[in-house]
């Protein structure tokens, strides 16, 4: 069995969720990797260590920013010649879309936003949540290839093994883009949540210390950030946000777990002054262990946590943060 | 100038989802308009405040899902047409960008057609994509802005980088994300306007193509495993006898 695996990368920064699709492939045997655009080049070694067995690139200067009808139309090309059984992308905003209209070009069907995979002979069993992870599906592609886009996370990252190497395969750009890239605005706070193990996330509670009576919401605000950033480093996890203080212009949009935000599913996601709300909540379904520290004792947010401490969380993600500091450098 | 929206009509985030002999249930709760796609909407009357434009709303779904269109006639959309046929249950992602791509060339003239980031029920985020490529128009995904200018569109793409600033030349098809702004409320004229709209029915005889062959098939649906233990609450005598439990409780689950 043969599969074709999108490797997405910004500028050369991949998303891990790309190995983790190398890592799927390799379970059943031949995978082919696909890397396109600029700085493309010196990321196919990579592809080999996580044991890709041969990796295509192209690094066109047509394709150094993504643009999504120019990259579909070369990877379809690069399909249609190696006629592979499955092409797996990561669920990312490149993922998904290319998986899109790839499946319009080969007309083929996607299996999307995978969370678990079964094999019956060649043919794929899809699981995947709909209803926000409030059910479940299982999905199978009537088309070939079977295409599919799997959840970062959901699946384990390969070994690395640096000994790894092979050739790089140069292929042509094929088509023409009808869009135009201006330019970048880098978010303030490079966050990727979707790929972080540890989570530490604020809610409106960032808003509320007795402590600094008098002070201003966003003052105040600035200081639980503060906290709760403490907290992740000393984790090495990535700040996240309910939507209350994204709206209320506290921290970016990027870091906004939910509904209207991000899903994510780290290992450990720890919510400060986080109520709970159903849209909150659908964002973190795939977390392993939830931990809530909110004043409340009835916030919902206790529903779905492990453990739970009823206070402040300016008290307690500063202790948190100590006591982690403690333990973890012994 | 002239904007398509599609929309959808789901079960309201607040329901609580089960199954009942292979069913989907959501008890009392209303099916509405998928949150994304009031966010298109939104988008779609931003733009016909700024320049003046006709803004359609489409939605495939049974003859319930004109509830979903009213409200998009409330916020202030000027017409609604529902795709509704028996032979459009059970539609996959390929399956619904097909009537679609169908629905928005009957509709004609199309500038721009916008879309939320994806359902609330599927989920899967493929068609806006996909209506793009079958159009053969220009994709500019996830806007968190919009700016018509010249015959030109501009966008910027909230990605994970970051914001992707992107242009092309009009028709062209967005999905746009949050950034975009909060829905308006319906208004009470707009309400009484829906309530007095004719929403036409299209089925896939008008718009002349057959039904789609699925190219994806759902094979179960299974409820995910329920939470076996309550929430452990730590407490202490102080903040630091609490923080020194917390962390060993986290530390025991071999998470990190």
């Amino acid at each position: 069995m043969k599969t074709l695996v999108y490797i997405d990368h910004f500028k050369g920064e991949v998303q891990p969720a790309s190995w983790e699709a190398i890592g799927v492939a390799r379970n059943w045997g031949t995978v082919q990797a696909v890397i396109l655009g600029a700085s493309g080049e010196k990321l196919v070694k990579q592809a080999y260590e996580y044991g890709a067995d041969e990796v295509f690139f192209c690094d066109d200067s047509n394709l150094d920013d993504y643009r999504a009808d120019l990259f579909a139309s070369t990877l379809g090309a690069l399909a249609t010649a190696q006629s592979p059984d499955v092409i797996l992308f990561p669920t990312t905003t490149r993922g998904r879309e290319l998986a899109a209209i790839l499946a319009v070009d080969l007309n083929s069907g996607v299996l999307a936003d995978v969370t678990a995979l079964e094999l019956e002979g060649t043919l794929l069993v899809a699981t995947r949540p709909i209803y926000e992870g409030k059910l479940f599906e299982k999905v199978v592609c009537l088309g070939r290839p079977q295409i599919a886009t799997l959840r970062p996370r959901a699946f384990p990252r390969p070994s690395r093994d640096e000994s790894r190497n092979g050739s790089a395969i140069r292929i042509e750009k094929q088509g023409e883009s009808a869009v135009q890239v201006e330019g970048y605005a880098v978010s303030e706070s490079r966050v990727s949540l979707t790929d972080a193990g540890v989570i530490v996330a604020g809610g409106r509670g960032v808003t509320n210390n007795p402590a600094m009576a008098g002070a201003d919401e966003a003052t105040i605000a600035r200081k639980g950030f503060e906290l709760i950033g403490e907290l992740a480093s000393v984790l090495g996890g990535a700040v996240g946000a309910s939507r209350a203080v994204v709206d209320a212009g506290y921290i970016p949009y990027s870091h906004q777990v939910g509904q209207t935000g991000k899903t994510v599913a780290p290992d450990l996601y720890i919510a400060c002054g986080i109520s709970g709300a159903i849209q909150h909540i659908s964002g973190i379904r795939g977390a392993k262990l939830v931990v809530a520290i909110n004043k409340d004792p009835e916030a919902p947010i206790f529903k779905v946590a492990r453990y739970g401490v009823v206070g402040d969380l300016f008290q307690v993600v500063p202790a948190l943060t100590e006591a982690f500091r403690k333990r973890l450098s012994k | 100038m002239k904007i398509v929206t599609c929309i959808k009509q789901v079960p309201d985030t607040e329901a609580k989802i089960s199954l009942e002999n292979g069913k989907v249930q959501w008890g009392d709760s209303p099916l509405v308009i998928n949150p994304f796609d009031e966010y298109a909407v939104e988008a779609a009357l931003q733009q016909k405040d700024k320049h003046g434009a006709t803004v359609v709303a489409i939605c495939i779904g049974p003859d319930s899902a004109r509830e979903a269109l009213k409200h998009a006639l409330a916020m202030g959309a000027d017409e609604a047409i529902l795709i509704s046929d028996a032979a459009l249950e059970n539609l996959d992602a390929q399956g619904a960008a097909q009537v679609l791509a169908a629905a928005i060339r009957k509709i004609g003239d199309a500038d721009l057609v916008i879309f939320g980031r994806q359902s609330i029920d599927s989920g899967t985020g493929l068609t806006p994509a996909q209506i793009a490529r079958r159009l053969g128009w220009p994709l500019l995904s996830l806007a968190g802005s919009i700016e018509l200018n010249n015959g030109r569109v501009r966008v910027e793409r909230v990605i994970e980088e970051g914001r992707q600033i992107v242009s092309a030349a009009l028709p062209a098809v967005l999905s746009v994300v949050q950034s975009i702004g909060e829905p308006r409320y319906p208004s009470f004229m707009g309400i009484r306007r829906a309530s007095r709209a004719t929403i036409p029915t299209w089925s896939l005889a008008d718009l002349g193509i057959s039904a789609p062959t699925p190219l994806v098939e759902q094979r179960a649906m299974f409820a995910p495993p329920s939470r076996e233990q309550p929430c452990e609450f730590i407490q202490g005598e102080t903040v630091t006898e609490i923080a020194e439990k917390l962390v060993e409780k986290i530390l025991a689950e071999k998470v990190l």
